[in-house]
Formats: structure tokens, C-alpha cells, sequence
């Protein structure tokens, strides 16, 4: 099996809200005293493969765009088991949406060429896009089953679970194809100590537009089909009523009455 | 690009009835296409979908394109985007709107790519801009700590938009609409990534989307015990139970039963909050309750800065006391 995993580095999806700021400079968003991370849900399609790779053997790369990666962020996939990752790092990649970034994404797993699976995470924690995945699908002219959280390999197929509002799906899936992975799937493994040793020592393969064979203006902005106009963050005029007593017990029976007099109850 | 014009809205049929998003996409598709001068259309796919043309049209569509086909009878990727493209093909609209469902997360972008466009899901907001006759397009980004609003270059212009973030279209019986008939070719080998069973893991009682009252418990809740206390104050004020995502990881509840941004979206009476810390990715499921209601150990956990009510201290001693006062109140 070639298993392709696409996977991203963000800013900390987990860190307090209260700390996250849009610097309205560069419309970019920051968070403050935390380091950025591998995309949580990327980090579930790393987990994927890697148990696809137990599974049924072969070979799982990594493919991450962006700029300024930092090389540990980047090269957990390797720490937790991937054979090869590659970084599409260049200014010419980024800023773009959904369709320029598949589209460079799609060009380097052509030119990895062999593929039996293509896997992302269901959504990135930054743009909350959910796109890159079916938009690979859509270039590479292959199906595609989004938020999956079980793979079977069958013969030139692949079963799989895709969760939806009141229960789960069964689907039979040709090879290959792109799969979009969602946290049902179950906890991605730790580094093992190995793996970290390993990752140190590889090389991230580092491809530029023109190793691709791409039009720089079909990439990042210029390649792009939608246009992000504004960001910002949304005013908050909550005030929150805090009710207190003398043990817990009290507080709890006075909210009761307060909700009452406030006829929420 | 001049040539794309009107509105199309995707009406998901559930069990036979249309999806809530249906008349939430007519109702915002309408004042869309007023501000265009431009047409409102539906278009129903799926098996006996036929039946919900009338309904459709009462909603404000003026045309009804229907599939109506047993190969439609569930949902599959493949067939759909060929019934949508072959519609999208006739009608040539400038905006295509589907709810933010298990569906539409799955149909809209492919739909978009393939027409050659891009889209934009989970929309909180829509409005045309007065100057470039462009569809607005608000979103939360970074877990519902932004907001970014998108314009696209190319057309059609697709959107899904979250539950109940849009004003339901009123249904007018007098309005009638014209049902076209919608003949995509399909046949068996149109299904590329096949259905072969579906699995229902609804929990019992009040549904979650439905409920005006629901009791959440968080990762502080400690395990699927903690939730039995949660489940008798939803009994007692006829609500339902749900969770942020730790509780579901864990399995002390059914991963149905997850509210946030990548679980349920709920907008209920009464939300009540306990031991979880609201992050952003939670709150993008609940921030549109009426009251909430925190109780957490932590007076600098973020829920505080969302709820209305608040009280600090452990649960486990709050809770009792409170379904206590609160089972008092309802039967005196
Ligand atoms: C892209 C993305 C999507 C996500 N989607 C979702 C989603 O849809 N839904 C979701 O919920 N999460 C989602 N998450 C996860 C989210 O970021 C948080 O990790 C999660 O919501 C935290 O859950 P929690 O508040 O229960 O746990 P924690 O943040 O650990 O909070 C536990 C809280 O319990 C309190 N507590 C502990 N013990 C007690 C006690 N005895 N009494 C009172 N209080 C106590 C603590 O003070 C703390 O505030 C998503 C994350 C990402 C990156």
C-alpha cells in the first residue's frame, strides 16, 4: 500500500481563546505563549495510515505545505512511524485557499507518483475549511469519503465508516482514493523513542514550485478561487452572573431560584 | 461568468421530510435573490422526493428541479454530484446553498470543483455587496475565535450554512411552483464510493437538535457514571444530554451525542454547561443558546466569559443540590 498523508502545521488550536489575537497588520492570526503544532486532525490521518501500514505493509509519506516549518513540528508524522515526508515550503504555496493548495498538493503526489490512498485530516483547526481533501480528489479524478473513522482493506477496495449526525455509514470505496479522517477514529499514537531518533536523523525532501512543474500563478493567492476579504474576531458582550453561597450546596439552590426569577426555569 | 444567474437552494429530504436546513436556505436564498432581482430555485434529489415539490414551492422556489430515482434513495457522493451538475448545467445559477449536514459538508465542495468553482461551508451570514453584486461570505475560522468573510472569483458561488444560524422561509400554501423533472442518466456504475449499510447510534429520548433544554458535561464529568447525574436533571426538565468531545473520545457517551464546530450544532432555551471548559471549537455548537449556564471548578475557565449564570466549585457537589432545588421549584 502507498499511503499518502497530507498534514499542516497551525497555530495551537487548544490554547486559552482569551489568548488568541488577529494582528490586523498582516490579517494574520497569532496565539499567545504557545508553540504551533502538527493539525490535530492531521495528526488522525497520520494515525490512519500508520495502522493501514500494520495492516497491510508499504509505505506512508507525508506531504506538508507552507512556510517557516519549523522541523520539529513538521517531522512528528516521522517520529510517529511515517517513512518519508515531504515539505512544500515556499512563499509562492501559501496565502492561497482550498483550490491552490490542493492543486500544489496534488502536483507533488503526482510526482511521488505511486498512491493507493491519499488521507487528510476532516478539517484544519485554522481555516475550518474542509476542502483540501475533496479538492485532491476532484484534480486527481478519484473518489473520495470524508470524515472516516475506520479503514478496511479489501481486495482493490477499501470499507470504511464515515460518521454522520445519528449513527455511522458503511462504504465500499474503489482504489485509490482520498480519505478525510475525523478523531473517532481513536487517539494518535505517541513518538516512540525510536521514531524520534529516526525522525532526527531524516531529511525532509523540500520541493519548490518549479520541481513540480506547476505555474507559480496557479498557486497560493494568485492560484486561488476565493478571496478572503476581512478577518476578525467577534466583540463578546458576555457578563456572567456569578452565583455564590456559603457551601456549594447553597450556591446550587440559589442558582436554581435565581433561574427561576430570571424564568429560564 | 455574466451568464450565472438566480439562486439555487438543495432541499435534503430526511426519512421522507425536508431537512431543517431546507427552509433555513430558502428563507436567506430569498433575500439573496431579492437583492439580486434574480430567481429563487430548489432542487430536490432522492427517492419519493417527488411528494415534497409542493412543500418546496410554498417555501418561495419558484422552479423545483427534482431527481427523483431509486439509486438516489440514500446518500452517495457520486450520483449526487452528477444529478447537481446536470442541474447547475440547465439552471446555471450564481449561488448554490446547502446546509452545513453530514450531506452538505460531503457534497458542496465537491460540486464546486467540479463546476470549476470553490466553496465556502459553514456560513453564519450572507448578504450581497451593494457595489460588485458579489456573494458575502461569513465564517468562523480558528475554532469560532475569528470570523473571516470570503468572496469567490469564480461562479457558481456555493455555501453551506450552519444550522439555525438562517431564518426559516414561512410556508405559503397559495404559492405554487413548476416542477422540472430531472433526468441525470444515472446508472448503477454512477456510484463510485458505495453505501452498503448504515449503522443508527441515536441515543433514547429528547433528540439533541430538538431539545429546548440540554445538560452538557465536559472532561471534568471523570466518566460514563458522572453522566446518569447529567441524564436525571435532562429527564427532569425534559432535555437531553450531551457532551464536548472528551467524554465522547472516552466513550462515556455515543459519539452522536458530541456538541461543537465537528459535532452537533444545538441553539436550545437552556444550555447547561458542566465541568467543560468552553473552548472555541465547543462553543461553535452552543454559542447560539439562549441562557447559558456554567458550573466549573475553575473561575478562569473560558465558559465563564460565555455563560450568563455561572457558579464555581466541583460538580459533584453542585449538581445534586441543584436538580434537588430545581425538582422543588418545578412541583411546588
Ligand atoms: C478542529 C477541532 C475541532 C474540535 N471540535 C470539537 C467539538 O466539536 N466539540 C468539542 O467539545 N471539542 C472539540 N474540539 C476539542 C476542543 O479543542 C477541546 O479540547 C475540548 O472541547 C475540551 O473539552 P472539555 O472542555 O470537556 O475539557 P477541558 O478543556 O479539559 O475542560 C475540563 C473542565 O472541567 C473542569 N473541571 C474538572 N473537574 C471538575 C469538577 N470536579 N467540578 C467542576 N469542574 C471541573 C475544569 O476546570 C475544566 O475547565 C475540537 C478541536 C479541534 C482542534
Amino acid at each position: 500500500m502507498n499511503l499518502i498523508v497530507c498534514v499542516k502545521q497551525v497555530i495551537d488550536p487548544e490554547a486559552p481563546p482569551a489568548s488568541f489575537k488577529i494582528d490586523p497588520a498582516t490579517n494574520k492570526a497569532t496565539v499567545q505563549g504557545a508553540a504551533p503544532v502538527i493539525d490535530p486532525y492531521g495528526e488522525y490521518a497520520v494515525e490512519a495510515s500508520l495502522k493501514i501500514k500494520e495492516a497491510k505493509g508499504g509505505k506512508v509519506t507525508a506531504v506538508c505545505l507552507g512556510t517557516a516549518l519549523q522541523r520539529e513540528v513538521v517531522k512528528k508524522p516521522l517520529s510517529m512511524g511515517a517513512d518519508d515526508l515531504v515539505l512544500l515550503e515556499d512563499e509562492a504555496y501559501v496565502n492561497g485557499d482550498t483550490w491552490s493548495t490542493a492543486s500544489a498538493l496534488a502536483a507533488a503526489i503526482k510526482k511521488i507518483g505511486a498512491y493507493d490512498i491519499i488521507l487528510t485530516g476532516r478539517e484544519a483547526s485554522d481555516t475550518n475549511a474542509g476542502q483540501v481533501g475533496p479538492a485532491i480528489a476532484e484534480i486527481l479524478g478519484i473518489p473520495c469519503a470524508t470524515i472516516v473513522k475506520k479503514i478496511e482493506i479489501l481486495d482493490g477496495k477499501a470499507r470504511v465508516e464515515r460518521m454522520v449526525a445519528d449513527g455511522y455509514e458503511v462504504i465500499e470505496i474503489p482504489l485509490p482514493c482520498v480519505l478525510t479522517i475525523t478523531n473517532e477514529l481513536g487517539e494518535p499514537r505517541y513518538p516512540t523513542i525510536k521514531g524520534i531518533m529516526m525522525a532526527k536523523r531524516k531529511e525532509p525532501i523540500v520541493w519548490k514550485p518549479a520541481d513540480l512543474g506547476v505555474d507559480a500563478a496557479k498557486l497560493g493567492a494568485s492560484g486561488s478561487r476565493a478571496k478572503m476579504a476581512k478577518l476578525f474576531q467577534p466583540v463578546k458582550e458576555g457578563k456572567c452572573e456569578i452565583i455564590g453561597g456559603d457551601t456549594p450546596e447553597e450556591a446550587a439552590a440559589k442558582l436554581a431560584m435565581r433561574l427561576r426569577e430570571a424564568k429560564v426555569l | 461568468m455574466a451568464d450565472n444567474m438566480g439562486v439555487l437552494v438543495f432541499c435534503e429530504v430526511t426519512n421522507g421530510k425536508l431537512a431543517g436546513s431546507a427552509a433555513e436556505g430558502l428563507g436567506i436564498g430569498k433575500q439573496l435573490a431579492a437583492s439580486l432581482g434574480q430567481e429563487l430555485n430548489a432542487v430536490l434529489i432522492g427517492s419519493g422526493v417527488n411528494a415534497n415539490a409542493d412543500m418546496v414551492a410554498s417555501l418561495g422556489a419558484a422552479k423545483v428541479y427534482v431527481a427523483d430515482d431509486p439509486i438516489l434513495k440514500d446518500y452517495q457522493t457520486d450520483p449526487y454530484i452528477q444529478v447537481l451538475q446536470k442541474v447547475a448545467a440547465e439552471m446555471k445559477p450564481a449561488i448554490l446553498i446547502l446546509g452545513q449536514s453530514s450531506v452538505g459538508r460531503d457534497l458542496a465542495p465537491r460540486i464546486a470543483f467540479r463546476l470549476g468553482s470553490s466553496a465556502t461551508l459553514d456560513c453564519i451570514e450572507l448578504a450581497i455587496d451593494p457595489a460588485g453584486k458579489k456573494l458575502l461570505m461569513t465564517k468562523p475560522v480558528y475554532g469560532g475565535n475569528a470570523r473571516a468573510i470570503f468572496t469567490s472569483v469564480t461562479m457558481p458561488q456555493v455555501v453551506t450554512i450552519r444550522t439555525k444560524a438562517m431564518t426559516p422561509a414561512q410556508p405559503d400554501p397559495s404559492k405554487k411552483g413548476q416542477v422540472i423533472k430531472v433526468d441525470a442518466g444515472l446508472t448503477p456504475d454512477s456510484v463510485k464510493a458505495k453505501l452498503v449499510n448504515k449503522v443508527a447510534q441515536q441515543a433514547e429520548g429528547v433528540r439533541l437538535e430538538d431539545a429546548a433544554v440540554v445538560v452538557c458535561g465536559g472532561r471534568g464529568i471523570g466518566g460514563a457514571e458522572g453522566f446518569k447525574q447529567l441524564d436525571e436533571l435532562a429527564k427532569l426538565l425534559k432535555g437531553a444530554t450531551g457532551a464536548s468531545r472528551p467524554p465522547c473520545d472516552n466513550g462515556w457517551l455515543p459519539q452522536t451525542q458530541q456538541i461543537g464546530l465537528t459535532g452537533k450544532i444545538v441553539a436550545p432555551e437552556l444550555y447547561i454547561a458542566i465541568a467543560l471548559s468552553g473552548s472555541s471549537q465547543h462553543m461553535s455548537g452552543c454559542s447560539g443558546s439562549k441562557t447559558i449556564v456554567a458550573i466549573n471548578k475553575d473561575p478562569e475557565a473560558n465558559i465563564f466569559r460565555e455563560a450568563r449564570f455561572g457558579v464555581v466549585g466541583d460538580w459533584k457537589k453542585i449538581l445534586p443540590a441543584f436538580t434537588a432545588k430545581v425538582k422543588e421549584l418545578l412541583a411546588a
